[in-house]
């Protein structure tokens, strides 16, 4: 068991803010790059994984005391994978037009890093409600990240947001941003803005604290 | 009496960045003259708003980032004229906004300013516009006949190469469709010429470029003088591949960069689903170029040659 149980409120907001896991530990790029197209494809991909991060964290937490050591990976995937099916098959009967824009990036879910690393960082380690509120907390801190980056590429590459036309019908759009280097492009950058803000809050810290020691 | 301190060298040409440059744009007016002289005004619209919006984003960039201003280096003026010659003199104004963005703050300055850049701002410039706005950047529906100023609207074309029928005096004057700088063959050699006569660059990089380009395009069978005369292979050999920070700095570098781009032009233009490869071709150059440099390390002066195969380098 753990030494010191976190905050439940604590262990949400350290999956928003201090390990997102796409702007700070950057994991989870391939979903990033490839659903981004567009707003609507962002919030499905980051609701669909953070489903498969809640359930495949609550139950590798209660399974953590039986799972062997030595086969924990291929253990962890089993549920994982399916969560994943779970998922695909409830996006083909009821939102077939969002499993159709996703694609092959719906079972690919299995091998998002995210999933697995939380499996293997906190729920193989922590207790159910726990693991359940860091995969809630992981979940929409991908969901955030990557709904911002797509909204950035579909204003840029399609002159849309959420399908709302915002630029006007003499608006060229720049397929660029659509295309893969876009997507690169626009990470990259949001990744920097993200690094930017984050340095600054932290110098701000340590300069409050340098005046109270002082 | 005072005693001066200082290592070699100590006899300086006196070149520096902004000289450089200069005789780069010096090179480059020629090509600029004959793009406008064909293409009329819109051309000239075309290549000074890219100059103007590369200025002025270095500058701006320099200034939000608490920098030295080194706007008076040339450097940005050239990426802009570059760019402007590169584009056709249909483009819209905000065409060169967004590929000046591009090529100053994004490869330029996000990777650390001049010299620090690994791909050729103008080039990449050109890329992105070419994925972003198809249409717009060629074809049939980018391209005007050369007018010379008969102040007729611009009737857009096909390029030579997309099946533009011309003879081969039209293609080495300029008198074709195609983007501003690189229709003017006779231009752009006169700015080689200088910029060799200058020794601003080697013949190595457009030499060994075109040559290569010229033998691959002969053994697929094409017509080699049309081949070179078409499309912006010679405006990109002389003026973009032969860009100091993103070429090899030793000689055999040099030629394997060249070959390579010259292998590829015509691979893209024979075998790809582009009519032209010029501006991959060089970007893909580019990026190999630290590769080529960390394996072409030149022997130090007094070390014994390797004794394995490769071990001659050029001293």
């Amino acid at each position: 068991m753990p030494k010191k149980e976190k905050s439940l409120s604590s262990v949400f907001m350290n999956g928003i803010i201090a390990e997102n896991p796409t702007l700070r530990l950057v994991l989870g790029t391939c979903p990033t790059i490839a659903s981004t197209t567009s707003a609507v494809n962002a919030v499905g991909m980051g609701a669909a994984a953070t489903f498969v991060l809640v359930g495949s964290n609550v139950v590798i937490s209660l399974l953590r005391n039986i799972i062997p050591d030595k086969v924990r990976i291929p253990a962890f995937i089993a549920v994982i994978c399916t969560f994943v099916t779970i998922v695909q098959m409830f996006m083909q009967a009821f939102l077939h037009d969002l499993y159709e824009s996703l694609g092959v990036f719906i079972p690919l879910i299995v091998v998002n890093c995210i999933i697995l690393a939380r499996a293997e960082a906190f729920a193989s380690k922590n207790g159910v409600l726990a693991s359940a509120v860091d995969g809630v907390g992981m979940g929409c801190g991908f969901t955030l990240a990557i709904t911002c980056i797509a909204i950035i590429r579909e204003l840029l590459g399609n002159g849309t947001i959420f399908g709302l036309n915002v630029f006007g019908a003499d608006y060229e759009p720049m397929l660029l941003m659509i295309l893969a280097p876009g997507g690169f492009m626009v990470f990259g950058g949001v990744l920097a803005i993200s690094n930017l803000v984050t340095q600054h809050f932290e110098k701000k810290k340590k300069d409050e604290k340098g005046v109270i020691h002082a | 009496m005072k005693l001066y301190l200082s290592t070699a060298p100590h006899i300086r040409s006196g070149a520096n960045t902004q000289v450089l440059m200069r005789d780069v744009l010096i090179a480059l007016l020629p090509t600029t003259a004959a793009g406008i002289y064909y293409f009329g005004l819109s051309a000239a619209m075309v290549i000074a708003v890219s100059i103007l919006s590369c200025v002025l984003f270095e500058y701006l960039w320099q200034r939000i980032t608490k920098q030295p201003i080194r706007i008076y280096d040339l450097s940005a003026a050239v990426t802009g004229l570059i760019l402007g010659l590169n584009l056709p003199s249909t483009a819209a104004w905000w065409m060169p906004v967004v590929g000046a963005l591009f090529a100053i703050v994004i490869t330029k300055q996000l990777f650390g300013g001049i010299g620090d850049n690994f791909l050729n701002p103008a080039l990449l410039a050109r890329a992105v516009l070419l994925a972003s706005w198809p249409a717009r950047m060629t074809g049939a529906t980018a391209y005007a006949l050369p007018t010379c100023w008969s102040g007729a609207d611009a009737v857009t074309s096909a390029t030579p190469l997309a099946g533009y029928e011309a003879n081969t005096m039209d293609l080495f004057l300029g008198n074709i469709p195609g983007s501003i700088g690189e229709v003017c063959k006779a231009a752009i050699l006169l700015g080689l010429i200088y910029l060799l006569v200058r020794r601003v660059i080697s013949w190595r990089i457009p030499v060994t470029f075109l040559a290569v380009f010229a033998a691959l395009s002969a053994l697929v069978g094409q017509n080699v003088l049309n081949e070179l005369l078409m499309g912006g292979v010679l405006f990109g050999a002389v003026f973009m591949a032969t860009d100091y920070t993103t070429s090899p700095m030793n000689p055999r570098g040099q030629f394997i960069y060249a070959a390579l781009c010259g292998v590829l032009v015509c691979v893209i233009r024979n075998f790809g689903a582009y009519p032209e490869g010029v501006t991959y071709a060089i970007l893909i150059g580019n990026i190999v170029t630290p590769l080529i440099d960390k394996y072409d390390k030149p022997r130090l002066y007094g070390r014994l040659k390797k004794q394995k195969k490769e071990g001659t380098a050029n001293a």
